[in-house]
């Protein structure tokens, strides 16, 4: 019957307990849209640096990584290639070469990354083919082409069959030029990754560069699924542990490649949490004011219920049910408004077209598409019901502290 | 049994450092069964002297006995287990539990006692029918007059089957008719079940009614007559 009395003391003061109801609900929607927004946010950014920029895991030679430079090849990359493309979970594999050059039109130059690639691997490893704007991405044939992104073509105010030169240092360290047709260009939503990268084909790059065609300064791998990285890193290091010196290559998973993604991603994760935290903070006080408002309503009946012989355990279960009730209804109400939310959103996306510059540039999507795993829904559920009975505590002792004697004759 | 002893009783408080003696050497005895009245001007001491039996209130020194059991003497959580099981309590301004139908209010206080459910419900049942409101054991409080709240009052009193029932002002807030029902509803049960009542009152229709009446005046009592 305790439970039965709690219950229907929620109802007594309608328009209070809906107004703390509203409050635990909109606060919780909040807090868990907001997480979703950050978590679809961060996901997103994960997804298209591995689909369009780094794949899962990429080998060097790591003096390539302290030192950019051409001459600081993979050696037996074939070799290499093959006995990854053996290894379960992988998809594709590609060679590259790079190297750092200058990009110039009539009007003005611009440092760029260029991006030596095999075209028909290039595309199984990374989506950069999928997200052209215009044009279209490398073929065999054809003059001398590059593909650029959108914001290097606003930048060098070029266009499609436009040329560009491309200044770059070769093998020898001499300066060396090549006129190149740009034949398609990219968007990825990431400003920052289209202004530098540009893609052209490897053997022209090695031509132009006074290298070899087989040389690989980098070998990117994509795998069938995220979550298989560390397994295939592992699987690799041992393969390769066993032939090759870890002088010659360094195998790096994303992660480890864009390290302050992932500690963005972690930051990103652990300022949800104390959101969530700050947030329910903030409602455990207007739960504490509501229900203090209810024991100091209720001493008359309170002092009778001790009067006649309710313990104080009783009394206090009986204070505590009624706050946890008070702030499980708005929690759940506010479970269900943010999972229709996520679930609409997260189908549909959220546009933030009217910031799309800011969000580019920083190379986050317009579009978030919002998620939650069901573990923080569980997570954020047993933290309003600590909350709920943290916040019954000092209530219930003010009510456990009445003198019966005096409580049952208090006028109110 | 339900024989309360009641020795040298004293009740002080020490309001901002000047001390009041609201009850100032109380000795009395009162037998079980007995329908006993406590009267006196306000502030002469009563609810004070009914708080401390009822053990409500803790007294600064002399000692109730019940049936042999000095309850000044029990722990806080002996204390409230022996109010639920041995004190019936009947308060003013009824103070049921507003959320709770009549059955229900009757019915509670046998569940803090353990009792299971169909039984509970069974004695308050009876207990509603008895006290002449079998028809509104549904109703909640605030859906009953004032005299048919206190009936209810009485019946979750008798509920707990105690030894004695205390009733603090119990006619204060009722029309002539409905103390009238009351009284003779408490005498009823108070002949039939042979439970102890004592109240603490000013109305001279329960002191017509009483078979006892102790008189308290500055915290002493000053008369004890027994009715024929």
């Amino acid at each position: 019957m305790i439970w039965s009395i709690a219950w229907r003391n929620v109802w007594r003061n309608k328009l209070r307990s809906l107004v703390i109801m509203i409050a635990v609900t909109i606060g919780l929607s909040g807090g868990i849209i907001y997480y979703a927004f950050a978590k679809g946010l961060m996901e997103q950014r994960i997804e298209a640096a591995i689909s369009n920029e780094i794949s899962n895991i990429q080998i060097h030679n790591p003096d390539y990584l302290l030192n950019e430079e051409l001459k600081f090849i993979i050696k037996d990359p074939e070799n290499i290639i093959h006995k990854i493309n053996k290894v379960e979970g992988v998809k594709a594999v590609s060679s590259r070469i790079k190297a750092m050059g200058m990009a110039s039109t009539a009007e003005t130059g611009t440092g760029v990354m260029l991006n030596g690639i095999d075209a028909a691997n290039e595309k199984q490893v990374t989506k950069i083919s999928e997200q052209l704007t215009d044009g279209k991405y490398l073929e065999e044939k054809g003059r001398i082409p590059i593909v650029i992104g959108q914001k290097l073509a606003k930048k060098l105010n070029t266009k499609l069959r436009s040329k560009i030169v491309i200044t770059a240092a070769n093998t020898e360290g001499v300066i060396t030029y090549g006129a190149f047709k740009v034949v398609g260009i990219y968007d990825t939503e990431n400003d920052m990754f289209d202004e530098l990268n540009v893609f052209v084909r490897k053997n022209d790059l090695a031509r132009m560069l006074g290298a070899n065609t087989s040389d690989v300064n980098e070998i990117a791998v994509t795998l069938d699924t995220h979550e298989q990285t560390n397994h295939v890193l592992t699987i690799l290091n041992d393969e390769f542990s066993k032939n090759i010196s870890q002088k010659e290559i360094l195998i790096r998973p994303w992660n480890k490649i864009v390290p302050s993604l992932n500690a963005m991603i972690e930051m990103m994760d652990f300022l949800s949490y104390i959101f969530m935290v700050i947030i329910l903070i903030a409602l455990a006080f207007g739960i504490v004011n509501t229900m203090l408002m209810v024991v100091m309503e209720r001493i008359k009946e309170l002092g009778m219920l001790k009067a006649v012989g309710m313990n104080n355990k009783r009394l206090f279960r009986m204070i505590m049910l009624e706050t946890i009730f008070l702030s499980i209804i708005g929690g759940l109400f506010g479970l269900f408004i943010s999972y229709v939310t996520i679930q609409y959103y997260g189908h549909y996306g959220m546009s933030l077209a009217a910031f799309q510059e800011g969000y580019n540039a920083l190379g986050f999507s317009s579009i978030v598409y919002l998620e939650a795993e069901t573990s923080f829904y569980i997570f954020t559920t047993v933290l309003v019901i600590i909350t709920a009975i943290l916040a019954s505590i000092y209530p219930a002792q003010k009510a456990l502290k009445l003198n019966p004697a005096t409580a049952i004759r208090e006028n109110n | 049994m339900g024989v309360i002893k009641i020795s040298n009783l004293h009740k002080i408080y020490d309001e901002s450092k000047i001390p009041v003696k609201a009850v100032n050497g109380i000795d009395l005895t009162i037998k079980q069964g007995e329908f006993t009245a406590i009267v006196g001007p306000s502030g002469s001491g009563k609810t004070t002297f009914l708080n401390m039996v009822g053990g409500l209130d803790v007294p600064s020194k002399g000692k109730i006995e019940i049936d042999g059991i000095n309850i000044g003497n029990l722990p806080p959580r002996q204390l409230i287990d022996y109010r639920l099981n041995n004190i019936g309590f009947v308060f003013q301004a009824y103070n049921l539990i507003p959320v709770l139908t009549a059955q229900e209010n009757v019915a509670f206080i046998m569940q803090l006692q353990g009792k299971g459910k169909n039984e509970r419900n069974k004695i308050a049942r009876e207990l509603l029918e008895t006290v002449g409101i079998g028809d509104k054991i549904d109703r909640r409080p605030g859906d009953l007059s004032g005299g048919q709240q206190q009936r209810v009052s009485v019946a979750r009193a008798l509920a707990s089957k105690p030894k004695f029932i205390l009733a603090d002002e119990p006619t204060a807030n009722l029309d002539s008719k409905s103390t009238n029902e009351l009284l003779d509803l408490m005498l009823k049960m108070n002949k039939e079940l042979d439970t102890t009542f004592i109240f603490s009152t000013h109305d001279q229709r329960v002191m017509d009614k009483a078979r006892r009446i102790i008189t308290i005046d500055d915290g002493i009592i000053t008369s004890d007559v027994q009715k024929n």
